[in-house]
């Protein structure tokens, strides 16, 4: 069990870091989409078959297309893909924050006695997140709706921009 | 034990497990699930890829025929060898890649088409005892895996670094965004009365039999008729269809975004839209048509899988029909008719299931009242929204060379 | 070390490499996917803790997941539409470009 564990973790590590660390922005988004892929097969290790397919439904199948045209409107052609790397000096501080938050984390993790995990997978069948989802969290859906849909009207309206800005849109 | 034939559950029907049982029944536990599964896989591949094979055949026959000509008729009796034909052909072909194109992304894009719509299959109920993989939630997990394929458009528009495929490719994924959401809406009134997204599940709240003859299909219900409508639709969207093949307009485009592609990994695009389109079919029969069960209680006796293989091969012959007669759109036409016109339908036909539902309990008396309001909340925004997005007949322009 | 501190410490690498990425790079788009790491490492906690955690309820931790991704899902898209705005005015995604209100 631990050595999935460990394959999808390499995974999912590797792709992420190759992915914002490349000079091509789109090989970058195509591995960072391998990612996701890769946490979406750790949620269907860990048993939570819906929330696997739909964090391969959301991330692959929508906001991966949503960066992949935002990355395609705001180059003008095929050599516009390459980002230069960042100056040396940012790369190291990037770096020690980053391994300073993960180090704080991963020690916090190691160091606390956790109880004893529950026995057996907790099964949540469909039916009763439906349930769930539509009895005592009721609240939370209607204001995600609502959240949802604002956000999307706004980033349309955002990205569509006045009048005025309509000369030479990509 | 079942006798005969004539039983729900003869031996006609359960033959497809037992020589599976037979051929795995004395390994050892971890190593018979995974000898059944390649098993399933195996199956799978061979049967659909035959079907893929001969469905290519029979498309150029029907639309030969419809079109007043033979179709292909000269290699073996009527033609019948022409699929190995074509596939010699494209195995032998020159593979061309462009010397500036991206090679891994050149060589993946095929590659992934195929893998996620070939997934997408693996939950379809092909019979009674033959779903490959029951999950509990089947239906999200084929449209995630339908969803994902569309990336692989885009790495095809991207790997040959021609802006006029990347162009066709924004394009094709502007159509395909666009009608992943007539297509999810339309599966929700199924989700809803059916209460799970499981495919046996909805399989098996569509049977029963009224008086023998009328099966509980969805498709009987006035918004099980819309919804199988809708998404019908959308899936000839999704799967590149006549009408709605912009991406791949032969005669107008070159050949889109795969304009880069030749040999080998143009025919795996191919394969990849045929795929998609089985797997599409297999889903409306699960959804809308009862999957495997019977129409009629008399004709039971002919196995699941059968009753399975007929409602697909007349859902892909409807496929092949629609393509032989309909023109094409444009994508303006496309995304109009998606956004403006399914969406809205999509949405309605949510209240009238929701209302079917509620309804349920009324007495016998008050049926056909049900029946006839469920039929006006399907109709009536069908013919006022067509009747508004039309624009009418344009004035008639005379137009004459020269002098 | 168990399964739910071995999920924990791959979330906090995740987590990590999310910051780096977005305190590093200049491009906006690459920026915003520093942030969507760092969501979905957040995510992956929740999922360990619901699976190898002592979970009172049944069913908490695979909803707050559900609901962070549709966030995410919106926040992504909202903040790629303010790249396409950014990139009208400026012409570029660089980031150190986009001081117009400095000063």
């Amino acid at each position: 069990m631990n050595l999935t564990l460990l394959l999808l973790g390499l995974v999912i590590l590797a792709s992420s870091a190759m992915a914002l660390s490349l000079r091509n922005i789109v090989r970058s988004v195509l591995l960072l989409v391998l990612s996701w892929f890769g946490i979406a097969a750790f949620y269907l290790w860990a048993g939570a078959e819906f929330a696997a397919f739909a964090q391969a439904l959301v991330y692959g199948g929508a906001v991966s297309m949503v960066v992949l045209f935002a990355v395609l409107l705001t180059g003008r052609s095929h050599s516009d893909a390459e980002v230069p790397p960042p100056p040396k000096g940012r790369l190291v501080w990037a770096l020690v924050a980053g391994g300073a938050a993960a180090g704080i984390i991963a020690a916090t993790a190691i160091r606390t006695p956790f109880a004893a995990a529950t026995n057996g997978v907790p099964s949540l069948p469909v039916r009763d997140l439906g349930l769930l989802l539509m009895g005592p969290q009721l609240a939370a859906l209607l204001v995600t709706g609502a959240l949802l849909t604002a956000a999307l009207l706004g980033a349309v309206v955002i990205a569509a921009g006045t009048k005025d800005d309509k000369e030479g849109a990509p | 034990m079942s006798a005969g034939v004539f039983e729900m559950d003869s031996w006609l029907e359960r033959l497809p497990i037992t020589a599976r049982d037979l051929l795995t029944g004395y390994l050892p536990d971890p190593w018979r699930w995974i000898a059944q599964s390649v098993i399933a896989i195996v199956v799978i591949l061979g049967v659909f890829g035959t079907l893929f094979a001969f469905l290519t055949l029979a498309e150029r026959k029907i639309l030969g025929r419809i079109q007043n000509r033979p179709g292909p008729n000269r290699v073996g009796w009527a033609g019948i060898l022409q699929p190995f034909a074509d596939a010699i052909k494209m195995l032998t072909k020159e593979d061309i890649v462009p010397r500036t194109a991206d090679p891994v992304l050149h060589y993946l894009a095929p590659v992934a088409l195929v893998s996620f719509s070939l997934l997408s299959l693996a939950v379809i109920p092909y019979g009674r005892h033959l779903v490959p993989l029951d999950l509990d939630s089947g239906v999200l997990y084929f449209f995630a895996a339908s969803a994902s394929s569309e990336l692989s458009v885009f790495m095809a528009g991207w790997a040959g670094r021609n802006k006029y495929a990347l162009l066709a490719a924004m394009r094709a994924l502007a159509q395909l965004i666009s009608y992943e959401l007539p297509l999810l809406l339309s599966v929700v009134p199924v989700v809803m009365i059916a209460g799970t997204l499981s495919p046996s599940g909805i399989v098996a709240a569509q049977s029963g039999w009224r008086i023998g003859i009328i099966p509980h299909w969805n498709i009987v219900t006035p918004w099980g008729f819309a919804g199988f409508a809708i998404f019908m639709v959308a899936a000839l969207a999704e799967a590149n269809r006549s009408p709605f093949d912009l991406p791949e307009a032969e005669s107008e485009l070159i050949a889109g975004h795969l304009t880069e592609y030749s040999g080998f990994k143009y025919a795996l695009f191919f394969m990849a839209e045929y795929f998609a389109m089985i797997a599409l079919s297999g889903m409306a029969v699960t959804l809308f048509l009862g999957g495997w069960q019977a129409p009629f209680e008399v004709l039971q006796f002919i196995p699941s899988y059968a009753w399975f293989a007929i409602k697909l091969l007349a859902l892909l012959l409807g496929f092949i029909w629609i393509r032989a007669t309909l023109p094409r759109l444009r994508i303006d036409q496309l995304m109009r008719l998606a956004w403006k016109f399914m969406v809205p339908l999509a949405l309605i036909n949510l209240v009238t299931v929701a209302f079917w539902h509620l309804s349920a309990g009324w007495a016998t008396g008050a049926q056909p009242l049900r029946w006839a309001l469920a039929l006006a909340l399907v109709a009536v925004p069908f013919v006022l929204i067509g009747r508004r997005l039309t624009s009418g007949l344009a004035p008639r322009i005379y137009r004459y060379a020269a002098p | 070390m168990n399964t739910l501190q071995m999920c924990l410490v791959l979330s906090g690498l995740l987590f990590g490499i999310g910051l780096a990425a977005a305190l590093a790079r200049s491009s906006a788009i690459l920026v915003l996917m520093g942030v969507e790491l760092m969501l979905n490492a957040a995510n992956l906690n929740f999922i360990a803790f619901w699976r190898f955690g002592p979970a009172p309820e049944a069913g908490t931790g695979v909803l707050f997941v559900l609901f962070a991704i549709a966030v995410a899902a919106a926040e992504a898209a909202v903040g790629l539409a303010l790249v396409i705005a950014l990139y009208r005015h400026q012409k570029s995604i660089r980031l150190q470009e986009a001081t117009r209100l400095k000063g």
